[in-house]
């Protein structure tokens, strides 16, 4: 079974999750003995990639693959140069004629997996050049970046398109898959559920260095309770109605400091909220993290709290409760579909996240049978049957290529 | 009857700049001033403004002292400067005790961390300014008898402070609203003292030199001293004062060489004297030299900022409202620990400067060219500064070794 994977980022060079599970579902992929080929739209290494077969579609860094960031496309329009690969638009562009040059004239793709509407296009062009099925993997939609705003109709229009042209679509929970339906009139039968997973492996053999968030331990020690998320700034991750619901939980219960780690355009927004609120010495702000310092951001905390006002899955509260932290996310999050033993609430609504950081903190108890409980799920889903979906559906969809053959 | 005339006040300033201090340095690095990269990097800034600005000025005032017997000047000179200037150019502070010496310079007193203690704590305000008199005295073997508050923050509740203290004169801003129809040429005294002289800034010839006078678009540009002489004869008329009050660094720093202020200064100090428009007189001569001619109110703070002359600069938004919150509510624990380094670290960060970098005023406007600083966002400065507060307290807490850490 050979795969052309049509990617947008891959770890180390990852700014979200996109490209953990992009990387994640090839790997269990190729264990069970498919072959990929992953084309990207930057050069680098990519040490634990050995897997698959990975392709650069520009000579560009990854730093330099899109102007404004990955998901970022508010900024993006419809007049820019698109030969300018500068920004993002002249990258895709150089993108899609590196996958046509790339895919011209071969029948040995057995199906041409593409990760949102930034590799779209790319994906319906190779279909038609090859004639193999093209699935359309759906990670966040325009609505879910644009946090419930219309977003740019540019972007709209890709998806629009790419969802039309797929033979198959794979949404990462049942929100993004009704969301598919509702806002892009999408029939309900052409989407699979697929939930992302976590691969436990790729974690366990971190150990925790209590002096990365010394000051937090040192505070932990003295009885404060840290409430800890990581994510993108941005207002898809709806941060600003965490910080004021954790200045509502600080009247109620003092001992709270929360960590903010990550980054992004909001940042400042959020500096100046926390000052407004009064509650800027309970706030850390760390930068964007990997490595160390991003794994310890779970470790030091007690509680994770996702508040996304839309997130289509949220990888994020897995790793959490991996790292045993009592696991606090919104309804509008598609983790929720996995894990049970979570507190969930209405992104907009304050005062339940509020009331529930205070349960939390004050309830030994409530902690440890909710990181206790969460464990079992978590260890119950893993990549590996996510690939097996994958293959599954690739199979279903090999009656039209074998047609072809004959 | 003294002769009228110029009372030149420079005011030579450097901060303890914070490095790019994050969360992953908290509770391990505390050293918050010893940056390495850009801006940041308080020694490498020193000695920048020290090649631009303090050794060719000092040349130029100590030339100019030495050709003029009736050249006076008056300067203020920071603690957080002179330490500076001690460890990186001893041959600047050399050069001031220079001038000093003369006996034509006179230092004028203030906080040594060039702080906004007098609005958060009168009794650590007393401190610093003791702290600053004392260092004066070392270095320069004078005891300063006049005051000026940082940023020349100004409201009639310091002036009775500063007049209790026994100080002969206080600085102030020239500011319309407080002056009402008077000229700022004349002696004033501050409502509600009985001794001290009030001399006001006359901000229009002092900001000709400070703001303008590189400027080539100006209309007025290029000054030149028999201008700038007849501008201030014209502003005087019969009254007896001009006080031009600027930073030092005006001088090579923020005007810099290429646009003639060396040349201009010597010039016009020439000028000035030798065609026969009056003196120079130091802070203090001028107020024992100077009557008051009239009683002025400040009931609200004035300082000599941005268009609004009040404290917005510092402390007008949240951000700054609270970073000053957290650093002076440590204030008794911190003296408390006895602490050396503990107490120094925690007053320079009360030198004004780092709240100065938290504000975003300009960069509302989008005015980002009037944004002074190190940082490139007030965002920026606040997160630095906010975790170097953060040790700061980690520190008091290891000190007292028990519990009740807040946040």
């Amino acid at each position: 079974m050979n795969i052309l994977m049509l990617g947008w980022e891959l770890p180390p060079h990852n700014s979200g999750g996109l490209g953990v599970a992009c990387f994640q579902m090839s790997k269990a992929l190729a264990l069970q003995g498919a072959r990929i080929e992953f084309v990207l739209p930057y050069r680098a290494e990519h040490p634990s990639a050995h897997f698959m077969t990975i392709r650069s579609a520009t000579a560009l860094s990854p730093l330099h693959r899109y102007g404004s960031g990955a998901y970022d496309s508010a900024r993006l329009t419809l007049e820019e140069v698109p030969s300018d690969t500068h920004d993002l638009r002249g990258v895709q562009k150089r993108y899609i004629s590196y996958v046509e040059k790339t895919v011209a004239g071969r029948t040995d793709i057995d199906a041409i997996h593409a990760h949102d509407w930034l590799t779209m296009e790319a994906g319906m062009r190779a279909k038609q050049l090859t004639d193999a099925p093209l699935i359309v993997h759906v990670h966040a939609t325009e609505y879910d970046r644009a946090g419930a705003e219309r977003g740019n109709p540019l972007v709209h229009d890709i998806e629009q398109q790419g969802l039309l042209m797929a033979d198959r679509i794979i949404a990462v929970s049942h929100i993004t898959k009704s969301l598919i339906v509702s806002r892009y009139g999408i029939p309900a039968d052409k989407i699979e559920v697929i939930h992302n997973a976590l691969d436990v492996e790729s974690l366990a053999n971190h150990h925790y260095d209590t002096r990365t968030y010394a000051y937090l331990e040192d505070l932990k020690r003295h009885g404060y309770t840290v409430v800890s998320t990581v994510t993108r700034f941005t207002v898809q991750k709806g941060l600003a109605h965490f910080l004021r619901a954790a200045a509502r939980a600080s009247e109620k219960y003092d001992k709270l400091v929360f960590l903010l780690a990550g980054d992004g355009e909001q940042r400042d927004e959020l500096l100046q909220l926390s000052a407004d609120l009064g509650i800027a010495d309970k706030v850390f702000f760390t930068g964007f993290v990997r490595g160390r310092q991003w794994r310890d951001a779970y470790n030091v905390a007690d509680i994770f709290v996702m508040s996304s006002v839309s997130e289509p899955f949220g990888i994020t509260a897995l790793e959490a409760a991996y790292h045993d932290n009592a696991v606090i996310i919104t309804k509008q999050s598609g983790v929720g579909e996995v894990l049970h033993n979570v507190f969930r609430y209405d992104f907009w609504d304050v005062d339940a996240l509020a009331d529930r950081l205070v349960a939390v903190a004050g309830s030994q108890p409530l902690r440890d049978a909710l990181r206790q409980n969460v464990a079992y799920e978590y260890s119950k889903i893993s990549w590996h049957s996510v690939a097996e979906q994958c293959l599954q559906l690739y199979g279903r969809l090999r009656p039209a290529a074998g047609r072809l053959a004959l | 009857m003294s002769q009228r005339g110029i009372t030149l006040y420079l005011h030579v300033h450097q901060p303890w700049r914070v490095k790019p201090y994050s969360v992953f340095h908290l509770a391990g690095d505390h050293q918050y001033f010893n940056g390495t990269h850009g801006d940041m990097n308080n020694e490498a800034v020193f000695h920048k403004v020290a090649e631009k600005s303090y050794r060719p000025m000092n040349a130029l005032l100590e030339k100019l002292l030495h050709e003029h017997p009736d050249f006076k000047l008056s300067l203020s000179i920071t603690g957080t400067f002179l330490e500076q200037a001690e460890a990186w150019a001893p041959d600047v502070v050399a050069s001031f005790q220079r001038l000093v010496a003369t006996g034509r310079v006179e230092i004028v007193a203030e906080t040594y961390q060039h702080s906004l203690a007098f609005f958060y704590s009168r009794p650590e305000f007393e401190r610093q300014v003791e702290q600053h008199r004392h260092k004066v005295e070392q270095l320069f073997g004078v005891r300063p008898t006049a005051f000026r508050n940082t940023e020349l923050a100004y409201n009639d509740e310091l002036a009775t402070w500063a007049d209790g203290a026994g100080y002969k004169a206080i600085l102030a801003e020239g500011w319309g609203p407080v002056l009402g129809w008077r000229s700022p040429n004349y002696m004033y005294r501050p409502t509600g003292t009985s001794h001290i002289k009030l001399l006001l800034k006359n901000y229009q010839l002092s900001d000709d030199l400070a703001f303008r006078f590189g400027d080539t678009s100006w209309k007025d540009w290029p000054l030149t001293p028999e201008k700038y002489a007849h501008w201030i004869d014209e502003s005087m008329q019969s009254a007896p004062l001009m006080n031009l009050f600027m930073d030092y660094e005006t001088f090579g720093e923020h005007q810099w060489h290429d646009t003639g202020i060396f040349t201009f200064f010597g010039s016009f100090v020439r000028h000035w004297l030798e065609d026969g428009h009056g003196t120079f007189h130091t802070v203090s001569g001028a107020a024992e030299a100077f009557g008051a001619s009239d009683e002025i109110s400040a009931p609200h703070t004035i300082t000599w900022a941005d268009t609004e002359r009040d404290l917005t600069a510092w402390l007008g938004n949240s951000m700054q409202q609270e970073a000053m919150k957290y650093l002076y509510e440590l204030e008794h624990r911190v003296l408390h620990s006895g602490d050396h380094q503990l107490i120094s670290d925690w007053r320079r960060l009360q030198t004004s400067d780092h709240a100065y970098y938290m504000c975003t005023k300009w960069f509302r406007d989008g005015d980002v060219h009037a944004y002074f600083s190190p940082y490139d966002s007030p965002y920026d400065a606040f997160l630095c500064y906010m975790n170097a507060i953060r040790d700061l307290r980690w520190r008091v807490m290891n000190d007292e070794r028990i519990g009740g850490i807040h946040g």
